[in-house]
């Protein structure tokens, strides 16, 4: 545990010594910026779900960007092998590299907070759903960054991770969503299960599911076993 | 406890059908410094990252001062200090802040991690760029946080692969004396592909050549043992000359074991040949070119160093192995040692045997 927490640690404080953190934050603010007010003096109603459709088209690209480097990057420049051989395990250094980047993730977050604070100030805003909407797109973001991470975990190079962990989340966050209008029938059904973009609905009307909750947990426990099985599997190639 | 730190059995690596360690046994006791010593390739690496828990072997396995490394990596790896070839470390941070993380992934907190660090901060010489970022060391400085950072859960097993790669002369003896003195009380394990380096630093040299270990003992043993070696150099006869059916000339000779065609001057063709035994093979080797019709320009014996003991030993193995990956590898040796043994092709009752013998005027 105490490993995990180190692990953890230094991988946090290794984002903020690089660009990649700050980047991907400013991003995701400039894109709220420019997106969510214009609708939201259009619409005139003091809600902030659209914020939260906009972290989650942001989450399917900044998600895989704060990942990428995790695994491949110390794979690549051979930091990794140091970290292997330290008296860890190694469910324990995927564990603390997840827990950075959920660290992260938590922060953009707190970073969004204004938002909905600004609103409560124009309107009569309902903070139930705000709190459900961000339990929800926090373990929508833990969901694709552990596919994030498990990605990661298959190359050592950056890009290649980057580039397959988008495209796998660019198609559970929004790609699932635009076709479902047009199946039908089981396909549908299937379809509506697994996009991530049904399950994150509920929660920002302020339905809190355990059925979604449990989706994007079960994602997220699925993906750190696989990057778990492939940092083993080293050992055996 | 036992003496033995290390305790390897039957170590098998397979990359597919390539075997890059093949039954690999061999004991390391407490307070040994150890060069592990082969061509690029030959094995060391992979030796390394199976004590170290890093990768599994196909078979055998080793126990690391008695913790077993299938039923208790973890307890292995706590015993050791790691230098990974090439030296990785987060470039991004900082000494003070690298240093503290690996003590702190060793277990260490608080005050006895400041001791630790404070303790590797003067042993390896590191108070001049102690608050740098680690992207702008020099390739000696980096070396030696890696050094501290292996030391300062002070293990009682250092594991360094390759440490002085890489560095100029002046950082080289420098890491060198530093592991001389890690080395007073502690087990030492080191890899390399330089030969001075193992004479002056280890008091044990295990030698590897294709995944198999082909010698184990002590450098001036090493030396000593040696087989002598022989080159002649013949006359390249104007037409129908092959190489072939030189060398089935020398191979006829009693206690021949290899023959390898080296490099030569125009119109010669130079040979050299190891044999099995430790006798004198020159007059035979005279009588087989006069026998065979061959002109023999030089015939010279050298002495043996540890340079071609290494090179013998692994010469030999990699020509006898079935697999023929790993010609580049030869090459590579090859070269170095060419040099070398111009040097030293004086020292020894050189026997300039240039007669020339004519098969017909014999008849």
């Amino acid at each position: 545990m105490r490993n995990t927490l180190t692990i953890a640690s230094r991988q946090f404080r290794s984002y903020f010594n690089g660009p990649v953190a700050y980047i991907v934050i400013c991003l995701v603010m400039i894109v709220i910026g420019i997106f969510f007010w214009p609708a939201f003096f259009l619409s005139g109603r003091a809600s902030v779900r659209q914020m939260f459709t906009l972290i989650a088209y942001c989450v399917a690209f900044a998600g895989p960007a704060l990942t990428m480097g995790l695994l491949a990057e110390e794979k690549r420049s051979g930091t990794l092998e140091l970290l292997i051989t330290m008296p860890v395990r190694e469910a324990e250094v995927i564990i603390g590299k997840f827990l950075a980047a959920l660290g992260l993730w938590a922060v953009l977050l707190a970073c969004t907070l204004p938002v909905p604070f600004s609103v409560s100030t124009l309107g009569n805003l309902d903070w139930g759903p705000v709190w459900s909407g961000y339990l929800g797109i926090f373990l929508m973001g833990g969901a694709v960054l552990a596919i994030g991470l498990s990605f990661s975990s298959f190359t050592d190079n950056q890009l290649v991770a980057f580039f397959l962990s988008c495209f796998v989340s660019f198609v559970l966050v929004l790609v699932i969503g635009w076709v479902l209008p047009f199946l039908g029938g089981a396909v549908a059904n299937v379809a509506d299960f697994i996009s991530f973009s049904s399950h994150i609905e509920a929660l920002a009307r302020g339905v809190i599911d355990s059925r979604d909750v449990i989706y994007f947990l079960s994602i997220t426990g699925f993906a750190l076993m696989v990057a778990f099985r492939a940092l083993e599997s080293r050992r055996w190639s | 406890m036992s003496d033995v730190m290390i305790a390897a059995r039957g170590l098998t690596k397979r990359y597919g059908p390539h075997r890059a360690l093949d039954n690999a046994s061999f004991e390391v006791n407490k307070g040994e410094i150890v060069g592990f010593l082969g061509p690029n390739g030959a094995g060391k690496s992979t030796t390394m990252k199976i004590l170290t828990c890093y990768i599994a072997p196909s078979e055998g396995t080793a126990t690391i001062k008695g913790a077993d490394i299938w039923d208790d990596p973890v307890g292995a790896r706590a015993a050791i200090g790691y230098l990974p070839e090439s030296t990785p470390l987060y470039a991004e941070m900082l000494v003070a802040e690298y240093l503290e993380f690996m003590g702190e992934m060793r277990g260490l907190q608080k005050d006895a991690l400041r001791k630790a660090i404070k303790k590797v901060v003067e042993e390896c010489n590191l108070g001049g760029f102690y608050a740098q970022e680690i992207r702008t060391l020099s390739k000696g400085q980096k070396q030696r946080v890696g050094l501290a950072q292996a030391l300062i859960h002070e293990p009682p097993l250092l594991i360094l692969d390759e440490p002085m790669s890489g560095l100029d002369p002046n950082q080289a003896v420098e890491i060198r004396d530093l592991i001389r003195t890690l080395g007073k009380e502690r087990t030492v394990i080191l890899s390399t592909h330089n030969l001075a380096e193992v004479q002056v630093t280890c008091q044990r040299v295990l030698i590897i050549s294709k995944g198999k270990i082909v010698a184990d003992d002590t450098p001036q043993a090493l030396t000593s043992r040696g087989r002598n070696r022989y080159t002649v150099l013949i006359k390249k006869p104007e037409k129908g000359y092959r190489d072939a059916s030189a060398r089935d000339v020398f191979a006829k000779v009693k206690g021949v074991d290899t023959i390898r065609a080296i490099e030569a001057e125009e119109g010669a063709v130079k040979l050299e040949i190891l044999p099995s035994g430790k006798d004198d093979l020159r007059a035979e080797l005279f009588k087989a070119a006069v026998d065979g019709g061959l002109t023999l320009l030089e015939l010279r014996q050298h002495a043996q160093n540890l340079e071609q003991t290494f090179r013998d030993l692994t010469l030999t193995a990699a020509e006898a192995g079935e697999d023929e990956d790993e010609d580049e590898e030869d090459e590579h040796e090859a070269k170095p040692v060419a040099k070398a043994s111009a040097k030293d092709e004086d020292e020894d009752d050189d026997e300039p045997a240039s007669k020339s013998t004519d098969d017909k005027e014999k008849e």
